[in-house]
């Protein structure tokens, strides 16, 4: 080590880089995730010379809104150390409902709060299974996938059509800013993750969910509300599905009891390469998001090329796993230093 | 009386004899068995044979779940697998030579053997959550199957091929000896040596069964070698049945019913102990169920409501919760005799 009172420069930043990595371990994977996505976005406009334009990425955002939206809900309830498969499947539902309760004339204005009930009832089913009969995660929010994707099949076994203006409106008006464009879809994704970044951050209840990741018994031994705390998680990522099921129908223009088979893997992965770690307890809303404009560039890019969308899949598997391991290392530095 | 209530296979069998009793009673031709040209047919022998692919998944899932871990995997592994298979017969000049087929099966099953073991290393060797770990190839397995067949759905004709999930041997379906023979394997191997009881020591506390000297590694990740060698089986299977390889629908959601299969049969997610007979039950459990479900008139697509019904119904018998309720509710009922007990 050099002395003290000769600190070159470089030392010093790497001092200051080396306390960084230290004390906010948890941002690491989200800025690899940054990293990612630029050198994603480098790549195509290398590649492509017509990758990184307004529309290109404007449309990232209209097309994966629900996708985000999806990521909050989900984030929340992964930072709890669980995990809820029945978003797809609840974004079916709840979009089967709308479409044909507005099929039958009712106002989207009466429509949209129902949907959101619907989801996040589904959600606190979940909950309560996970909370009050010891029942894991895992299963719960699969009864609650099959119960959804049945109820889905139970509103009605074919597509229905929305022609409800609100709705179509929230897809089709696009608000231009010289070249970008922003539909309202994309305003509502980037509020929830606002808010979801928010209450985190900011809220009592967001440092709750932060303690039960981190450590359940701890949480409740330290007088925290972890049963209120962890349904809520569960109802939060039901709604969000309800919310992602109007964004979805809007952006369809209809109701299909098939609509987001897989989402949940999707979503899934989105939160994971953003880096939240799946023992709970450490990410970030703002990672969620990155990692759904990964996941989006990767679609737009394998379109671009013209290559057959399988690879999408293929990519983000490939991408989980580096990204699993470089947590697993963080992890295991960050405990071996313990 | 009540130590025979007490085994854990009383609630699985008590499950499985209630849908049969309910299918005989609505439909009395349910347990009928008719011989036609030295081959058996009805509602019972078509369960043993489409069952065939989920017991394979199964068996993989319950020494998955035996070591703590969870292999929501097998489905892609499954459309790979037939994959491979198909598209060495549909490339080959001669599809129905025993050659073919042989190189078909053996490539196909391989390859899921090898996709196994790198689930297996990723949970052992690089220490990843099992859900994730799967994951990793459940979302790229597909595609990768995809890939193989170029996009398409290989379809072929070979009438050998066939044979293996529609053929008859001996009256009964092949398919169906093709499971016997995995559940006999399994069995063995894990009763008959002691690779069970380690697997088992594994599950419940593998930090203790290292200190004791296990070498628990190696044992996670043969689960996983086995569960995807398994896997590789069944979508041979499911290939073999339909006569074609589609990456999309090959054994879709049939992790989620292994799972449910191996949860029915009374192990435990968390780990530890498992029963292989548990599991047996459990599968024919759900393909009765879904045989139930068809034969209700209930349409298909809402056949996940009832799905999502029996797991809810499984989890609640199993929760601790609603037992000491129920407990307390029959003690309640009987104050008396427990009194007397209690004297």
């Amino acid at each position: 080590m050099s002395d003290v009172t000769t600190v070159r420069p470089l030392d010093a930043v790497a001092a200051r880089v080396r306390r960084f990595t230290s004390r906010r371990a948890s941002w690491i994977p989200v800025f690899a995730a940054v990293g990612i996505l630029v050198a994603l976005l480098v790549a195509g406009q290398v590649y492509f010379g017509n990758f990184v334009t307004p529309r290109v990425l404007s449309s990232l955002l209209l097309d994966n809104a629900y996708l985000l939206i999806l990521a909050v809900g989900m984030t929340f309830v992964i930072l709890t150390a669980g995990i809820d498969l029945s978003v797809g499947a609840v974004l079916a539902f709840t979009a089967m409902l709308g479409a044909s309760l507005m099929a039958q004339g009712l106002p989207a204005a009466l429509v949209i709060p129902v949907m959101l009930v619907g989801g996040a009832l589904i959600g606190l089913f979940i909950g309560v299974l996970i909370q009050f009969f010891d029942v894991q995660p895992f299963i719960a929010s699969l009864a609650g996938m099959f119960a959804a994707r049945g109820l889905a099949f139970l509103v009605s076994l074919s597509s229905i059509k929305v022609e409800d203006p609100v709705i179509l409106w929230l897809q089709s008006k696009l608000f231009y800013i010289d070249g970008w464009f922003l539909s309202p879809t994309g305003i509502i994704a980037i509020l929830v993750v606002v808010a979801g970044a928010l209450v985190l951050q900011f809220t009592r209840f967001g440092r709750t969910i932060y303690a039960i990741g981190g450590n359940e018994q701890s949480a409740r031994l330290m007088g925290l509300p972890v049963v209120r705390t962890k349904l809520l998680a569960y109802v939060i990522s039901g709604a969000c599905a309800g919310l992602a099921g109007v964004v979805f129908t809007a952006y369809q223009g209809a109701g299909y009891p098939l609509n987001g088979l897989g989402t949940e893997l999707d979503t899934i992965a989105a939160v994971v390469i953003g880096g939240t770690l799946l023992t709970g307890g450490s990410g970030f809303v703002l990672g969620s998001m990155i990692g759904v404009l990964v996941y989006g560039t990767i679609k737009t890019a394998i379109s671009f090329l013209g290559a057959e969308q399988s690879w999408t899949r293929i990519t983000i598997g490939i991408l989980l796993l580096v990204f699993v391991v470089v947590q697993r290392a963080i992890v295991a530095r960050s405990t071996r230093r313990r | 009386m009540t130590r025979l209530l007490r085994h854990r296979l009383v609630l699985p069998i008590a499950a499985l004899l209630a849908l049969i009793i309910l299918n005989t009673v609505s439909r009395p031709t349910f347990l009928s068995i008719t011989v036609r040209d030295g081959q058996l047919y009805g509602s019972l022998i078509d369960i043993l044979r489409n069952s065939a692919p989920l017991m394979l998944v199964a068996l993989g899932m319950t020494l998955v779940i035996a070591t703590r871990g969870i292999d929501l995997s097998v489905g892609a592994l499954m459309a790979v697998s037939g994959a491979v298979a198909l598209t060495i017969i549909d490339g080959s000049g001669s599809p129905d030579a025993a050659g073919t087929i042989t190189l078909a099966i053996v490539a196909g099953v391989v390859t899921t053997l090898i996709f196994g073991m790198w689930n297996g290393f990723l949970v052992s060797v690089l220490g990843i959550q099992p859900i994730i770990a799967t994951l990793v190839l459940m979302l790229a397995g597909r595609g990768i199957a995809l890939l193989i067949t170029s996009g398409f759905i290989t379809t072929v004709t070979s009438a050998p091929y066939r044979f293996m999930a529609q053929g008859y041997v001996l009256g009964l379906p092949f398919a169906f000896y093709v499971s016997l023979v995995a559940i006999l394997l399994v069995a063995l191997i894990e009763r008959r040596t002691a690779l069970g009881m380690l697997t088992e020591a594994v599950g419940i506390n593998p930090e203790a069964s290292r200190l004791a000297g296990v070498r628990s590694r190696g044992i996670v990740w043969g689960a996983y070698a086995a569960s995807g060698l398994l896997a590789g089986v069944a979508g041979i299977l499911y290939s073999s049945n339909i006569m074609a390889a589609d990456a999309n629908a090959a054994g879709q959601y049939i992790e989620l019913d292994a799972i449910l299969a191996v949860v029915l049969g009374g192990t435990s997610l968390m780990g530890g102990k498992f029963s292989i007979a548990g599991t047996v039950i459990g599968v024919f459990t759900i393909q009765t169920l879904k045989s139930t479900i068809t034969f209700l008139g209930v349409p298909p697509a809402v056949s996940p409501l009832f799905m999502a019904l029996v797991v809810v119904l499984v989890v609640l018998v199993q929760s601790t919760r609603v037992r000491t309720g129920a407990r307390r509710l029959w003690a309640m009922l009987r104050p008396v005799k427990d009194a007397e007990a209690a004297r």
